[in-house]
């Protein structure tokens, strides 16, 4: 087991590196040079070249982002051009916010998908599974920013029943955990549905039916838990598109998310703060993610046998 | 051969006949199990209108004078006979614009797919075909560049390279290449090790020929779902970044850019908000059901 967790650590260093360089490069062609944004645009050839000494833009790409990634290191990503504060600490304010998002939506589409699933699932080919598999498609193409306006429409300035945007507690968080938890129990609805679907085909479901077990254990017990195992692995695998499609609620809904930050940030083109908090929030998910395999490998014996197998 | 040799010209006729019949019934039989599915019909019947709609926008509307010109006199109207939808904060009919939009969404999302599609069906088939360090190489990268969420990844390009139509389709197609890579790397590896390629092989064919006129044609299906499937996505994609105001700039009836400014009268005039979204929502269904559909009947072993 320890022998897994350190190999999957060292596996995540490439592809943090690879991540940031990759940010780092792109957004250092970003138009809108910076020392414009500073000066106002307003300055002299030799100012510019002066300030742009002074910020260390003028030494080559592959220096700075050594430099960049030491400070990574360190916890220190340079300064926001526009508030003057630490993006580092800017995004650890942030975070919180997102995360919490990240993991009411899950909540609720695991609580929505699954059920919905196997009832699909157990009523294969009839009209409420005919129904429920049509709303999971709707529920995939629709673009998740405009539910959430239509919610906004709907359940705050219609109804009043909830906030239309900000952070005022756990009420706020409603509107846009349904938003970002639709397209993803869409998916759960899905998958949950065609797992449950192989698992009953199953000889060993037969078997527990031919010992007299009730339908309902035999659903409930023996077939979701196999049926889990698949559900669980895209559960995680969403997390990231769950975090990174925050983006677009978050600005729907003033959240004061990390991917609010971003936006506001590109707005202002505040450099610094873009590429620091994109590469944070893209490590942040592959730390996660890293979470979630590990959890994997200690819930399923079949994984860490595998690595053991591998391991070795 | 020596098997057709004791045939009598009739028989062997009649086996030529039924081969014949055999080869055309392929895609006639794709087409038969996908006629069967409703959904897949359906869908296939919007993304034919919405295709038509596309390429004829021009003869249906007069851009300047019907799409893009302000009428501030008329408004903020709600829907009525002479204007279906109502009309915009700047009093342009907001059916008109819409119509149009098909061609600015159903463009990008077509450019966008076919970009990534290039990329990643080349890139994916290197990999399958040739294994060893260059299939290592090309799916690490893929790895680390699948592990920036899409929409962070176009926000990213279009930072880079400033905010306009074209810039929007590279974004958003660039985003996309890694499922391309992967759809393709697994498909050539189901058939890298087939006896025909082995023949192609044998009789000295050159690598590049072999890759894309023996494997590439046998992997279609996938290819092909994956496709259907990412335009619908891309759509997505493009008008959240439109939205963001990264992608399509005004006064284009972009349905993205339409919604972010509908958005601004939501206290108002919620319709502006609500009819982009439903273009959106039907051309991404219709998209999404045609997907679906090909899959199953072009790999009925894949249904679910």
């Amino acid at each position: 087991m320890y022998r897994y967790i350190f190999n999957r650590l060292l596996l995540i260093i490439p592809v943090i590196i690879g991540v940031s360089f990759l940010i780092f490069a792109i957004l250092d062609q970003a138009p809108g040079d910076v020392v414009n944004v500073i000066t106002g645009g307003g300055a002299t050839q030799e100012e510019v070249e002066e300030l742009r000494a002074e910020l260390g833009l003028d030494r080559p790409l592959l220096v700075r982002y050594a430099e960049y990634m030491g400070g990574l290191l360190r916890g220190d990503l340079g300064k926001s051009y526009i508030s003057g504060r630490s993006v580092f600490e800017v995004y650890s304010e942030r975070l919180p916010a997102t995360l919490k998002l990240a993991v009411a939506s899950i909540l609720v589409s695991i609580i929505l998908s699954i059920p919905l699933g196997i009832y699909a699932a157990v009523h294969s080919g009839k009209i409420g599974d005919n129904v429920s598999m049509v709303a999971a498609l709707l529920g995939l193409s629709m673009p998740n920013f405009w539910l959430g306006l239509i919610l906004i429409i709907t359940f705050s300035l219609r109804l009043k029943l909830f906030p239309s945007g900000g952070d005022h507690g756990l009420i706020s968080l409603v509107l846009p955990a349904i938003t970002i938890g639709t397209g993803l129990t869409a998916t759960l609805t899905r998958i949950t549905r065609s797992s449950m679907l192989d698992v009953i085909r199953q000889d060993y479901l037969r078997t527990a039916r031919a010992k007299g077990v009730s339908e309902r254990k035999v659903i409930n017990k023996h077939a979701l838990k196999n049926a889990l195992i698949p559900i669980i692995t895209i559960i995680g695998t969403q997390f990231g598109n769950v975090i990174g499609g925050a983006v677009l609620t978050e600005t729907v809904f003033a959240w004061p998310g990390v991917g609010r930050l971003i936006i506001d940030s590109i707005y202002a083109r505040d450099i610094p703060m873009v590429t620091g908090s994109i590469i944070l929030k893209t490590i942040t998910i592959s730390i996660v993610l890293l979470g979630v395999d590990l959890l994997y490998a200690a819930v399923d014996p079949r994984v860490r046998a595998q690595y053991s197998k591998g391991g070795s | 051969m020596s098997t057709a040799n004791t045939l009598k010209p009739k028989e062997q006729l009649k086996i030529s006949a039924s081969k014949r019949y055999q080869k055309r019934s392929q895609g006639a039989e794709i087409w038969r199990r996908l006629k069967k599915n409703k959904g897949a019909m359906v869908g296939l019947a919007i993304v034919v209108i919405l295709a038509l709609i596309a390429i004829f926008a021009d003869v249906i509307l007069d851009y300047d004078a019907e799409v893009i010109k302000q009428n501030i006199p008329q408004r903020m109207q709600l829907p009525s006979r002479e204007h279906i939808l109502g009309t915009d904060e700047v009093g342009r009919d907001v059916f008109f614009r819409l119509l149009y939009g098909t061609r600015f969404s159903l463009s990008v999302g077509i450019v966008a797919v076919a970009i990534a599609l290039a990329i990643g069906v080349v890139l994916g088939s290197i990999a399958g075909y040739f294994g060893g360090v260059t299939e290592e190489i090309i799916m690490r990268a893929t790895d680390i560049f699948a592990s920036i969420p899409n929409i962070l990844m176009g926000i990213v390009i279009v930072a880079a390279l400033g905010a306009s139509t074209v810039n929007l389709m590279i974004a958003v197609g660039i985003s996309s290449v890694p499922q391309f890579i992967r759809v393709t790397r697994a498909a050539v590896l189901t058939v890298r090790y087939s006896d025909y390629i082995e023949a192609s092989r044998a009789i000295g064919l050159k690598e590049a020929r072999i890759i894309f006129g023996h494997i590439i044609p046998n992997c279609l299906s996938p290819i092909i779902v994956q496709t259907t499937l990412r335009v619908a996505s891309a759509i997505i994609s493009a008008s959240a970044l439109s939205f963001l105001g990264l992608g399509v700039p005004q006064p284009s009836p972009e349905w993205g850019s339409m919604l972010s400014s509908g958005r601004q009268y939501i206290r108002t005039n919620s319709l502006l908000t609500f009819f982009p979204g439903l273009a959106i929502m039907i051309t991404v269904l219709a998209l999404n059901l045609l997907g679906d559909g090909l899959r199953d009947a072009l790999d009925p072993k894949l249904r679910r």
